[in-house]
Protein backbone atom coordinates (compact mmCIF):
# COMPACT_ATOMS: atom_id res chain seq x y z
CA UNK A 1 0.00 0.00 0.00
CA UNK A 2 1.22 3.27 -0.92
CA UNK A 3 2.53 5.70 2.40
CA UNK A 4 0.12 8.49 0.31
CA UNK A 5 -3.19 6.86 0.80
CA UNK A 6 -2.59 5.08 3.67
CA UNK A 7 -5.27 6.52 6.45
CA UNK A 8 -4.47 6.55 10.21
CA UNK A 9 -7.79 6.51 12.49
CA UNK A 10 -6.81 7.82 15.63
CA UNK A 11 -9.78 7.99 18.01
CA UNK A 12 -10.16 10.10 21.10
CA UNK A 13 -11.45 8.54 24.06
CA UNK A 14 -11.91 11.61 27.37
CA UNK A 15 -11.58 15.08 26.99
CA UNK A 16 -10.76 15.72 30.35
CA UNK A 17 -10.24 13.38 33.89
CA UNK A 18 -14.07 12.98 34.59
CA UNK A 19 -15.35 12.62 30.55
CA UNK A 20 -18.04 10.09 29.67
CA UNK A 21 -16.67 6.21 30.72
CA UNK A 22 -18.60 4.65 28.17
CA UNK A 23 -16.78 6.90 25.56
CA UNK A 24 -13.77 4.94 25.02
CA UNK A 25 -15.41 1.93 24.97
CA UNK A 26 -17.68 3.03 22.05
CA UNK A 27 -14.51 4.22 20.45
CA UNK A 28 -12.31 0.54 20.72
CA UNK A 29 -15.37 -1.57 19.88
CA UNK A 30 -17.89 1.12 17.17
CA UNK A 31 -15.18 0.52 14.48
CA UNK A 32 -12.26 0.97 13.19
CA UNK A 33 -9.55 2.51 14.88
CA UNK A 34 -5.66 2.37 15.07
CA UNK A 35 -5.20 4.85 17.72
CA UNK A 36 -6.76 5.71 21.09
CA UNK A 37 -6.05 8.98 22.35
CA UNK A 38 -7.05 10.02 26.23
CA UNK A 39 -6.43 13.37 28.04
CA UNK A 40 -6.47 13.44 31.74
CA UNK A 41 -4.38 16.60 33.12
CA UNK A 42 -5.72 19.83 33.21
CA UNK A 43 -3.70 22.54 34.97
CA UNK A 44 -4.65 22.09 38.47
CA UNK A 45 -4.63 18.15 38.65
CA UNK A 46 -0.79 18.09 39.10
CA UNK A 47 -1.01 19.60 42.35
CA UNK A 48 -4.17 17.10 43.23
CA UNK A 49 -1.66 14.09 42.17
CA UNK A 50 1.21 15.48 43.94
CA UNK A 51 -0.27 15.95 46.88
CA UNK A 52 -2.05 12.25 46.62
CA UNK A 53 1.58 10.74 46.58
CA UNK A 54 3.20 12.48 49.17
CA UNK A 55 0.29 10.62 51.04
CA UNK A 56 0.67 7.51 49.40
CA UNK A 57 3.69 6.64 47.26
CA UNK A 58 1.59 4.41 45.13
CA UNK A 59 -0.57 7.05 44.04
CA UNK A 60 -0.52 10.57 41.95
CA UNK A 61 -2.26 9.19 38.62
CA UNK A 62 -5.61 9.20 37.24
CA UNK A 63 -7.40 6.37 39.13
CA UNK A 64 -10.23 5.82 36.57
CA UNK A 65 -7.72 4.62 34.20
CA UNK A 66 -7.01 1.72 35.69
CA UNK A 67 -10.33 0.15 35.65
CA UNK A 68 -10.89 1.78 32.26
CA UNK A 69 -8.11 -0.23 30.80
CA UNK A 70 -9.57 -3.39 32.27
CA UNK A 71 -13.01 -2.45 30.54
CA UNK A 72 -11.23 -2.14 27.33
CA UNK A 73 -8.11 -4.18 27.20
CA UNK A 74 -9.01 -7.05 25.54
CA UNK A 75 -10.79 -5.18 22.69
CA UNK A 76 -7.35 -3.42 22.70
CA UNK A 77 -5.15 -6.25 22.28
CA UNK A 78 -7.84 -8.28 20.06
CA UNK A 79 -7.77 -5.45 17.33
CA UNK A 80 -4.38 -4.21 17.41
CA UNK A 81 -5.12 -0.82 19.02
CA UNK A 82 -2.70 0.93 20.57
CA UNK A 83 -3.13 3.72 23.84
CA UNK A 84 -1.91 7.21 24.12
CA UNK A 85 -2.73 8.59 27.30
CA UNK A 86 -1.22 11.46 29.70
CA UNK A 87 -3.25 9.05 33.05
CA UNK A 88 0.08 8.88 34.54
CA UNK A 89 -0.01 12.48 36.15
CA UNK A 90 2.97 12.39 38.79
CA UNK A 91 3.32 9.30 38.83
CA UNK A 92 3.91 6.84 35.47
CA UNK A 93 5.18 3.78 37.02
CA UNK A 94 2.92 3.50 39.45
CA UNK A 95 -0.15 4.02 36.50
CA UNK A 96 2.12 1.82 34.63
CA UNK A 97 2.21 -0.78 37.36
CA UNK A 98 -1.41 -1.04 38.03
CA UNK A 99 -1.85 -1.15 34.47
CA UNK A 100 0.41 -4.25 33.81
CA UNK A 101 -1.41 -5.91 37.07
CA UNK A 102 -4.76 -5.76 35.20
CA UNK A 103 -3.32 -6.76 32.16
CA UNK A 104 -2.34 -10.23 33.56
CA UNK A 105 -5.23 -10.79 35.72
CA UNK A 106 -6.99 -10.44 32.53
CA UNK A 107 -4.46 -13.02 31.24
CA UNK A 108 -2.84 -11.20 28.47
CA UNK A 109 0.63 -11.84 29.83
CA UNK A 110 2.83 -11.29 26.99
CA UNK A 111 0.29 -9.48 24.95
CA UNK A 112 0.55 -5.96 26.69
CA UNK A 113 3.63 -3.51 26.55
CA UNK A 114 3.53 -0.52 28.79
CA UNK A 115 5.76 2.88 27.56
CA UNK A 116 6.11 5.25 30.30
CA UNK A 117 7.17 8.44 29.73
CA UNK A 118 8.75 10.85 32.40
CA UNK A 119 11.47 13.53 32.77
CA UNK A 120 8.33 16.24 32.56
CA UNK A 121 8.28 16.36 36.63
CA UNK A 122 10.87 19.03 37.73
CA UNK A 123 9.98 19.78 40.99
CA UNK A 124 13.24 18.60 43.00
CA UNK A 125 15.17 20.48 40.32
CA UNK A 126 13.93 24.00 40.82
CA UNK A 127 16.42 24.93 43.30
CA UNK A 128 19.32 24.01 41.12
CA UNK A 129 17.72 25.51 38.19
CA UNK A 130 16.97 28.79 39.67
CA UNK A 131 20.43 28.95 41.32
CA UNK A 132 21.81 28.59 37.44
CA UNK A 133 19.78 31.43 36.53
CA UNK A 134 16.42 30.00 35.19
CA UNK A 135 13.96 32.59 36.74
CA UNK A 136 11.00 30.87 35.66
CA UNK A 137 9.41 33.91 35.53
CA UNK A 138 5.01 33.93 35.37
CA UNK A 139 4.24 34.39 32.20
CA UNK A 140 1.28 36.57 33.48
CA UNK A 141 2.47 38.80 35.77
CA UNK A 142 6.93 38.73 35.44
CA UNK A 143 7.40 38.13 38.74
CA UNK A 144 10.71 35.47 39.70
CA UNK A 145 9.52 31.99 40.77
CA UNK A 146 11.48 32.67 44.22
CA UNK A 147 7.90 34.88 44.97
CA UNK A 148 6.18 31.58 45.53
CA UNK A 149 9.17 29.45 46.03
CA UNK A 150 8.15 28.28 49.47
CA UNK A 151 4.61 27.62 48.93
CA UNK A 152 5.00 25.14 44.99
CA UNK A 153 3.52 22.05 45.10
CA UNK A 154 4.10 20.94 42.02
CA UNK A 155 6.06 21.72 38.86
CA UNK A 156 5.73 19.60 35.50
CA UNK A 157 7.43 20.56 32.04
CA UNK A 158 5.15 20.34 29.07
CA UNK A 159 6.62 17.44 27.28
CA UNK A 160 5.71 17.15 23.01
CA UNK A 161 5.42 13.94 20.91
CA UNK A 162 9.26 12.95 20.94
CA UNK A 163 9.06 10.96 23.84
CA UNK A 164 5.36 9.19 22.12
CA UNK A 165 7.28 8.48 19.18
CA UNK A 166 9.96 6.61 20.81
CA UNK A 167 7.70 4.49 23.71
CA UNK A 168 5.70 3.49 20.18
CA UNK A 169 8.86 2.49 18.38
CA UNK A 170 9.75 0.75 21.57
CA UNK A 171 6.71 -1.72 20.69
CA UNK A 172 4.55 0.11 23.38
CA UNK A 173 0.98 -0.70 22.79
CA UNK A 174 -0.25 1.23 26.11
CA UNK A 175 1.85 4.66 26.14
CA UNK A 176 1.14 6.17 29.99
CA UNK A 177 2.92 10.00 29.87
CA UNK A 178 2.79 12.57 32.32
CA UNK A 179 2.95 16.17 31.88
CA UNK A 180 2.60 15.52 27.86
CA UNK A 181 0.84 18.76 25.87
CA UNK A 182 -2.77 17.35 24.68
CA UNK A 183 -1.70 17.83 21.39
CA UNK A 184 1.16 15.29 21.35
CA UNK A 185 -1.12 12.31 22.50
CA UNK A 186 -2.09 12.83 18.73
CA UNK A 187 1.16 13.76 16.96
CA UNK A 188 2.66 10.91 18.26
CA UNK A 189 1.07 8.43 16.53
CA UNK A 190 1.26 10.37 13.50
CA UNK A 191 4.72 11.14 13.33
CA UNK A 192 5.40 7.35 14.29
CA UNK A 193 3.59 5.99 11.38
CA UNK A 194 4.47 8.80 8.96
CA UNK A 195 7.84 9.11 9.77
CA UNK A 196 7.71 12.72 9.42
CA UNK A 197 10.57 14.52 10.16
CA UNK A 198 11.31 17.03 13.26
CA UNK A 199 11.81 19.78 10.96
CA UNK A 200 8.42 19.20 8.55
CA UNK A 201 6.80 22.10 9.69
CA UNK A 202 3.54 21.87 7.80
CA UNK A 203 3.06 18.26 8.82
CA UNK A 204 3.37 18.59 12.64
CA UNK A 205 1.46 21.55 12.83
CA UNK A 206 -1.57 19.54 11.09
CA UNK A 207 -0.84 16.56 13.40
CA UNK A 208 -1.14 19.36 16.32
CA UNK A 209 -4.44 21.09 14.77
CA UNK A 210 -5.96 17.74 14.46
CA UNK A 211 -4.74 16.94 18.35
CA UNK A 212 -6.49 20.57 19.15
CA UNK A 213 -9.93 19.46 17.37
CA UNK A 214 -9.84 15.88 19.46
CA UNK A 215 -8.52 16.99 22.81
CA UNK A 216 -11.71 18.14 24.24
CA UNK A 217 -13.70 14.40 22.92
CA UNK A 218 -17.34 15.49 21.97
CA UNK A 219 -17.16 19.13 22.47
CA UNK A 220 -15.55 19.03 18.49
CA UNK A 221 -18.40 16.43 17.56
CA UNK A 222 -22.11 18.23 19.07
CA UNK A 223 -21.23 18.77 22.59
CA UNK A 224 -21.88 21.73 23.89
CA UNK A 225 -22.31 23.21 20.15
CA UNK A 226 -24.19 26.56 20.06
CA UNK A 227 -25.26 25.97 16.38
CA UNK A 228 -28.68 23.90 16.10
CA UNK A 229 -28.04 23.07 19.48
CA UNK A 230 -32.08 21.32 19.69
CA UNK A 231 -31.34 19.41 16.75
CA UNK A 232 -28.14 17.89 17.09
CA UNK A 233 -29.34 13.85 17.22
CA UNK A 234 -28.36 11.13 19.45
CA UNK A 235 -26.94 13.16 22.38
CA UNK A 236 -27.76 10.49 24.70
CA UNK A 237 -25.15 8.65 22.99
CA UNK A 238 -22.99 11.23 20.95
CA UNK A 239 -20.09 9.37 18.70
CA UNK A 240 -16.68 10.46 19.84
CA UNK A 241 -14.20 12.13 17.40
CA UNK A 242 -11.89 10.01 15.06
CA UNK A 243 -9.06 11.66 13.05
CA UNK A 244 -8.46 9.85 9.80
CA UNK A 245 -5.04 10.93 9.33
CA UNK A 246 -2.66 10.65 5.87
CA UNK A 247 1.02 11.37 5.62
CA UNK A 248 0.95 14.96 3.78
CA UNK A 249 -0.90 15.83 6.81
CA UNK A 250 -4.31 16.15 5.41
CA UNK A 251 -7.11 14.57 7.82
CA UNK A 252 -10.62 13.96 7.63
CA UNK A 253 -12.81 14.63 11.57
CA UNK A 254 -15.29 12.07 11.35
CA UNK A 255 -16.95 9.32 14.10
CA UNK A 256 -18.12 5.85 13.94
CA UNK A 257 -21.58 5.11 11.97
CA UNK A 258 -24.75 5.42 13.70
CA UNK A 259 -23.47 7.31 16.81
CA UNK A 260 -25.49 10.55 17.38
CA UNK A 261 -23.74 13.95 17.76
CA UNK A 262 -23.06 15.88 14.85
CA UNK A 263 -19.61 16.88 12.93
CA UNK A 264 -19.93 19.38 10.82
CA UNK A 265 -18.02 22.69 9.56
CA UNK A 266 -19.71 24.66 12.78
CA UNK A 267 -18.80 22.00 15.24
CA UNK A 268 -15.22 21.77 14.09
CA UNK A 269 -14.86 25.46 13.82
CA UNK A 270 -16.47 26.17 17.31
CA UNK A 271 -13.41 23.65 18.97
CA UNK A 272 -10.49 25.38 16.53
CA UNK A 273 -11.37 28.51 18.44
CA UNK A 274 -11.60 27.15 21.85
CA UNK A 275 -8.71 28.69 24.38
CA UNK A 276 -7.43 30.15 21.51
CA UNK A 277 -4.87 32.89 21.73
CA UNK A 278 -3.11 34.52 18.67
CA UNK A 279 -4.17 32.19 15.52
CA UNK A 280 -1.15 33.03 14.00
CA UNK A 281 1.20 31.40 16.80
CA UNK A 282 -0.11 27.96 18.27
CA UNK A 283 3.18 27.36 20.37
CA UNK A 284 3.87 23.54 21.59
CA UNK A 285 6.91 22.02 22.17
CA UNK A 286 6.83 20.15 18.59
CA UNK A 287 5.92 23.17 16.39
CA UNK A 288 4.11 26.63 15.87
CA UNK A 289 0.89 26.28 13.73
CA UNK A 290 -0.66 28.95 12.38
CA UNK A 291 -4.64 28.50 12.94
CA UNK A 292 -5.29 31.25 10.22
CA UNK A 293 -4.25 28.53 7.77
CA UNK A 294 -6.77 25.94 8.52
CA UNK A 295 -8.98 25.01 5.64
CA UNK A 296 -12.10 23.13 6.86
CA UNK A 297 -14.76 21.23 4.32
CA UNK A 298 -17.64 19.52 4.96
CA UNK A 299 -16.71 16.14 2.99
CA UNK A 300 -19.88 14.24 3.57
CA UNK A 301 -21.97 13.47 6.68
CA UNK A 302 -20.65 13.79 9.63
CA UNK A 303 -16.78 14.53 8.16
CA UNK A 304 -14.92 17.45 7.86
CA UNK A 305 -11.86 17.23 5.70
CA UNK A 306 -8.70 19.69 6.76
CA UNK A 307 -5.79 20.79 4.87
CA UNK A 308 -3.59 23.73 4.13
CA UNK A 309 -2.18 23.70 7.72
CA UNK A 310 1.14 25.32 7.67
CA UNK A 311 3.55 25.48 10.65
CA UNK A 312 6.98 27.32 11.47
CA UNK A 313 10.05 25.67 13.38
CA UNK A 314 9.20 25.43 17.25
CA UNK A 315 10.66 27.67 19.89
CA UNK A 316 13.53 26.94 22.29
CA UNK A 317 11.48 26.86 25.56
CA UNK A 318 8.91 24.29 26.97
CA UNK A 319 6.07 25.68 29.08
CA UNK A 320 6.38 24.67 32.82
CA UNK A 321 3.31 23.92 34.80
CA UNK A 322 3.82 25.52 38.44
CA UNK A 323 1.16 25.10 41.12
CA UNK A 324 1.76 26.91 44.28
CA UNK A 325 -1.03 27.34 47.70
CA UNK A 326 -2.53 30.41 47.37
CA UNK A 327 -5.05 30.49 50.34
CA UNK A 328 -8.78 29.83 50.83
CA UNK A 329 -11.77 30.54 49.68
CA UNK A 330 -15.71 29.72 50.05
CA UNK A 331 -19.08 30.32 47.92
CA UNK A 332 -22.31 30.03 49.99
CA UNK A 333 -25.95 30.16 47.97
CA UNK A 334 -29.10 30.96 49.41
CA UNK A 335 -32.49 30.63 47.37
CA UNK A 336 -35.52 33.55 47.63
CA UNK A 337 -38.78 33.20 46.48
CA UNK A 338 -41.16 35.24 44.45
CA UNK A 339 -42.88 38.07 45.54
CA UNK A 340 -39.54 40.31 45.51
CA UNK A 341 -37.52 37.86 45.17
CA UNK A 342 -34.61 39.92 43.86
CA UNK A 343 -35.30 42.61 46.46
CA UNK A 344 -35.04 40.06 49.20
CA UNK A 345 -31.55 38.42 48.25
CA UNK A 346 -30.14 41.67 48.09
CA UNK A 347 -31.15 42.99 51.26
CA UNK A 348 -29.87 39.63 52.61
CA UNK A 349 -26.57 40.52 50.80
CA UNK A 350 -26.35 43.90 52.28
CA UNK A 351 -27.46 42.13 55.69
CA UNK A 352 -24.92 38.94 55.81
CA UNK A 353 -21.61 41.84 54.45
CA UNK A 354 -22.83 44.22 57.59
CA UNK A 355 -21.83 41.86 59.82
CA UNK A 356 -18.48 40.52 58.17
CA UNK A 357 -17.88 44.20 58.46
CA UNK A 358 -18.28 44.40 61.70
CA UNK A 359 -16.49 41.21 62.39
CA UNK A 360 -13.30 43.15 61.27
CA UNK A 361 -12.66 39.98 58.72
CA UNK A 362 -10.27 40.69 55.62
CA UNK A 363 -10.75 39.30 52.70
CA UNK A 364 -9.04 39.60 49.19
CA UNK A 365 -12.60 39.81 47.67
CA UNK A 366 -15.93 39.43 48.60
CA UNK A 367 -18.26 38.50 45.30
CA UNK A 368 -21.88 38.77 45.37
CA UNK A 369 -23.96 36.84 42.27
CA UNK A 370 -27.91 36.36 41.88
CA UNK A 371 -28.04 33.68 39.53
CA UNK A 372 -31.21 33.96 37.38
CA UNK A 373 -30.01 37.63 37.34
CA UNK A 374 -26.29 38.66 36.51
CA UNK A 375 -24.11 35.44 37.24
CA UNK A 376 -23.00 34.83 33.59
CA UNK A 377 -23.69 37.92 31.67
CA UNK A 378 -23.15 41.09 34.70
CA UNK A 379 -25.02 43.49 33.98
CA UNK A 380 -25.71 43.03 30.37
CA UNK A 381 -29.03 41.26 31.21
CA UNK A 382 -30.66 43.76 32.39
CA UNK A 383 -32.76 43.87 35.80
CA UNK A 384 -34.71 41.06 36.28
CA UNK A 385 -38.35 40.67 35.64
CA UNK A 386 -40.81 41.89 38.54
CA UNK A 387 -42.28 38.56 38.84
CA UNK A 388 -39.42 36.79 38.99
CA UNK A 389 -40.21 33.54 40.82
CA UNK A 390 -36.66 33.14 42.90
CA UNK A 391 -33.51 34.14 42.66
CA UNK A 392 -30.54 32.10 44.14
CA UNK A 393 -27.81 34.67 45.99
CA UNK A 394 -24.25 33.77 45.76
CA UNK A 395 -21.63 35.01 47.96
CA UNK A 396 -17.69 34.18 47.43
CA UNK A 397 -15.37 35.15 49.76
CA UNK A 398 -11.38 34.42 49.02
CA UNK A 399 -8.25 35.43 51.90
CA UNK A 400 -4.69 34.66 52.73
CA UNK A 401 -5.59 33.06 55.82
CA UNK A 402 -8.66 30.18 56.68
CA UNK A 403 -9.55 32.19 59.52
CA UNK A 404 -11.91 34.99 57.76
CA UNK A 405 -12.94 32.20 55.47
CA UNK A 406 -14.29 29.53 58.05
CA UNK A 407 -16.42 32.72 60.07
CA UNK A 408 -17.48 33.73 56.80
CA UNK A 409 -19.15 29.78 56.18
CA UNK A 410 -20.64 30.21 59.84
CA UNK A 411 -22.26 33.74 58.60
CA UNK A 412 -24.70 32.28 55.78
CA UNK A 413 -26.63 29.66 57.67
CA UNK A 414 -28.12 32.05 60.31
CA UNK A 415 -29.93 34.47 57.56
CA UNK A 416 -32.61 31.77 57.17
CA UNK A 417 -34.43 32.62 60.24
CA UNK A 418 -32.30 36.01 61.17
CA UNK A 419 -32.86 37.65 57.19
CA UNK A 420 -35.02 38.32 54.67
CA UNK A 421 -38.01 35.90 54.50
CA UNK A 422 -38.69 33.41 51.52
CA UNK A 423 -35.52 31.87 51.83
CA UNK A 424 -34.70 27.94 51.63
CA UNK A 425 -32.31 25.73 49.14
CA UNK A 426 -29.80 25.41 52.42
CA UNK A 427 -29.34 21.74 51.68
CA UNK A 428 -25.85 22.08 51.13
CA UNK A 429 -25.15 22.82 54.59
CA UNK A 430 -22.19 25.32 55.44
CA UNK A 431 -20.05 26.64 52.66
CA UNK A 432 -17.14 24.72 52.28
CA UNK A 433 -13.67 26.13 53.23
CA UNK A 434 -11.47 25.29 49.95
CA UNK A 435 -7.64 25.74 49.85
CA UNK A 436 -6.46 27.57 46.57
CA UNK A 437 -3.95 26.03 44.72
CA UNK A 438 -3.15 28.69 41.78
CA UNK A 439 -1.28 28.46 38.40
CA UNK A 440 2.38 29.35 37.48
CA UNK A 441 2.59 29.67 33.72
CA UNK A 442 6.78 29.69 33.32
CA UNK A 443 9.19 28.90 30.54
CA UNK A 444 12.64 26.81 30.76
CA UNK A 445 14.83 25.91 28.03
CA UNK A 446 14.53 22.52 25.98
CA UNK A 447 18.29 22.27 26.94
CA UNK A 448 17.22 21.51 30.71
CA UNK A 449 14.62 19.12 29.88
CA UNK A 450 15.19 15.36 29.07
CA UNK A 451 12.50 13.12 28.88
CA UNK A 452 12.64 9.56 29.76
CA UNK A 453 10.70 6.75 27.89
CA UNK A 454 10.99 3.26 29.61
CA UNK A 455 8.71 -0.33 28.85
CA UNK A 456 7.37 -2.53 30.79
CA UNK A 457 6.02 -5.90 29.97
CA UNK A 458 2.95 -7.92 31.38
CA UNK B 1 -22.37 58.44 7.12
CA UNK B 2 -24.60 60.27 5.29
CA UNK B 3 -28.44 60.54 6.61
CA UNK B 4 -29.47 58.24 3.67
CA UNK B 5 -27.01 55.73 4.37
CA UNK B 6 -28.18 55.43 7.75
CA UNK B 7 -31.46 55.04 7.02
CA UNK B 8 -30.94 51.93 5.19
CA UNK B 9 -29.18 49.97 8.25
CA UNK B 10 -30.97 48.53 10.57
CA UNK B 11 -29.68 46.95 14.41
CA UNK B 12 -29.60 43.33 14.72
CA UNK B 13 -28.36 41.36 17.87
CA UNK B 14 -25.13 39.49 16.68
CA UNK B 15 -26.67 36.27 17.91
CA UNK B 16 -28.48 36.01 14.74
CA UNK B 17 -25.16 36.84 12.59
CA UNK B 18 -22.72 34.44 14.37
CA UNK B 19 -21.82 31.67 16.97
CA UNK B 20 -19.53 31.51 19.70
CA UNK B 21 -17.27 29.58 21.41
CA UNK B 22 -15.28 30.72 24.52
CA UNK B 23 -12.20 29.47 26.93
CA UNK B 24 -9.71 30.72 29.74
CA UNK B 25 -5.97 31.23 29.39
CA UNK B 26 -5.38 32.70 33.12
CA UNK B 27 -7.32 35.79 33.77
CA UNK B 28 -8.11 36.28 29.88
CA UNK B 29 -11.46 34.83 28.33
CA UNK B 30 -10.64 34.55 24.68
CA UNK B 31 -14.21 34.63 22.84
CA UNK B 32 -14.07 33.15 19.21
CA UNK B 33 -17.14 34.79 17.11
CA UNK B 34 -18.07 32.50 13.93
CA UNK B 35 -19.99 34.28 11.34
CA UNK B 36 -23.15 31.72 10.37
CA UNK B 37 -23.17 32.99 6.69
CA UNK B 38 -20.07 33.71 4.68
CA UNK B 39 -21.88 37.04 3.86
CA UNK B 40 -21.80 38.11 7.54
CA UNK B 41 -17.59 37.88 7.68
CA UNK B 42 -17.52 41.23 6.70
CA UNK B 43 -19.74 42.64 8.30
CA UNK B 44 -18.38 41.42 11.50
CA UNK B 45 -14.81 42.37 10.83
CA UNK B 46 -16.21 46.46 10.32
CA UNK B 47 -18.77 46.16 13.26
CA UNK B 48 -17.18 43.75 15.96
CA UNK B 49 -14.17 46.10 16.76
CA UNK B 50 -11.78 45.99 19.69
CA UNK B 51 -13.61 49.69 20.48
CA UNK B 52 -17.41 48.03 20.33
CA UNK B 53 -16.19 45.04 22.03
CA UNK B 54 -14.23 46.76 25.02
CA UNK B 55 -17.69 48.92 25.69
CA UNK B 56 -19.92 46.42 25.60
CA UNK B 57 -18.24 44.55 28.31
CA UNK B 58 -17.83 48.09 29.64
CA UNK B 59 -17.20 47.95 34.17
CA UNK B 60 -16.45 43.50 33.34
CA UNK B 61 -12.80 43.68 32.60
CA UNK B 62 -9.72 44.97 34.23
CA UNK B 63 -7.89 44.93 31.16
CA UNK B 64 -8.14 45.36 27.58
CA UNK B 65 -9.37 43.98 24.31
CA UNK B 66 -7.68 42.17 21.54
CA UNK B 67 -9.21 40.87 18.43
CA UNK B 68 -7.77 38.63 15.48
CA UNK B 69 -8.83 37.81 12.30
CA UNK B 70 -8.86 34.41 11.14
CA UNK B 71 -10.84 35.13 7.44
CA UNK B 72 -10.08 30.86 6.58
CA UNK B 73 -12.67 30.12 9.29
CA UNK B 74 -14.68 33.39 9.30
CA UNK B 75 -13.93 33.66 12.60
CA UNK B 76 -12.62 36.70 14.60
CA UNK B 77 -10.58 35.85 18.13
CA UNK B 78 -11.08 38.18 21.38
CA UNK B 79 -9.33 38.56 24.14
CA UNK B 80 -10.75 39.89 27.01
CA UNK B 81 -7.77 40.41 29.78
CA UNK B 82 -8.70 40.94 33.10
CA UNK B 83 -12.50 39.04 32.65
CA UNK B 84 -12.56 35.99 34.98
CA UNK B 85 -11.95 37.64 38.68
CA UNK B 86 -8.21 36.81 38.85
CA UNK B 87 -8.87 33.72 36.66
CA UNK B 88 -8.56 29.73 37.49
CA UNK B 89 -9.05 28.64 41.07
CA UNK B 90 -8.62 31.95 42.56
CA UNK B 91 -11.88 32.87 40.84
CA UNK B 92 -15.16 33.35 42.85
CA UNK B 93 -17.33 33.76 39.43
CA UNK B 94 -19.57 31.10 38.53
CA UNK B 95 -18.10 31.27 35.08
CA UNK B 96 -14.52 31.22 36.33
CA UNK B 97 -13.18 29.73 32.98
CA UNK B 98 -15.21 31.95 30.97
CA UNK B 99 -17.09 29.44 29.64
CA UNK B 100 -20.61 31.58 28.56
CA UNK B 101 -18.45 34.68 27.67
CA UNK B 102 -19.71 33.45 23.98
CA UNK B 103 -22.93 34.18 24.84
CA UNK B 104 -22.74 37.54 26.70
CA UNK B 105 -21.09 38.86 23.85
CA UNK B 106 -23.92 37.30 21.53
CA UNK B 107 -26.05 39.79 23.05
CA UNK B 108 -24.53 42.88 21.44
CA UNK B 109 -26.39 44.86 18.71
CA UNK B 110 -24.68 46.19 15.74
CA UNK B 111 -26.01 47.84 12.05
CA UNK B 112 -26.54 45.68 9.25
CA UNK B 113 -27.73 46.76 5.49
CA UNK B 114 -31.58 46.89 6.00
CA UNK B 115 -31.62 44.61 2.86
CA UNK B 116 -29.47 41.61 4.51
CA UNK B 117 -31.18 38.36 4.90
CA UNK B 118 -30.81 37.55 8.31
Amino acid sequence: MSAAGRVVRIASGQGFWGDWLEAPVRQVEGGPVDYLMMDYLAEVTMSIMQKQRSRDPSRGYATDFVPLMERILPTVVARGIRVTANAGGVNPQACAEAVVAVARKLGLAGKVRVGIVTGDDILDRLDELTARGHALASMDTGAPLATVRDRVLSANAYLGAAPIVQALVAGANVVITGRVTDTGLTLGPMIHEFGWAADAWDRLAAGTVAGHIIECGAQCSGGNCLVDWDRIPGMDEPGYPIVEAQADGTFAITKHPGTGGRISVPSITEQLVYEMGDPHSYITPDVIADFTSIQLRQAGKNRVQVHGVRGRPATEFLKVSIAYFYGYKAVGTLVYSWPDAYAKARAADRILRARLARLGLQFEEILTEYVGVNATHGRLGGPPHAEVPEVQLRVGVRARERAPVERFSRELAPLILNGPPSVTGFAGGRPKVEEIVAYWPALIAKTEIASRVEVMDA
Amino acid sequence: MGAKSRSRTRLVQLRLLAHARSGDKGDTANVGLIALDPAYYPILVKEVTEARVARHFKGMLTGGVQRFELSNLRALNFLLHGALGGGGTLSLKTDAQGKVFSTALLRMEIPVPADLDV
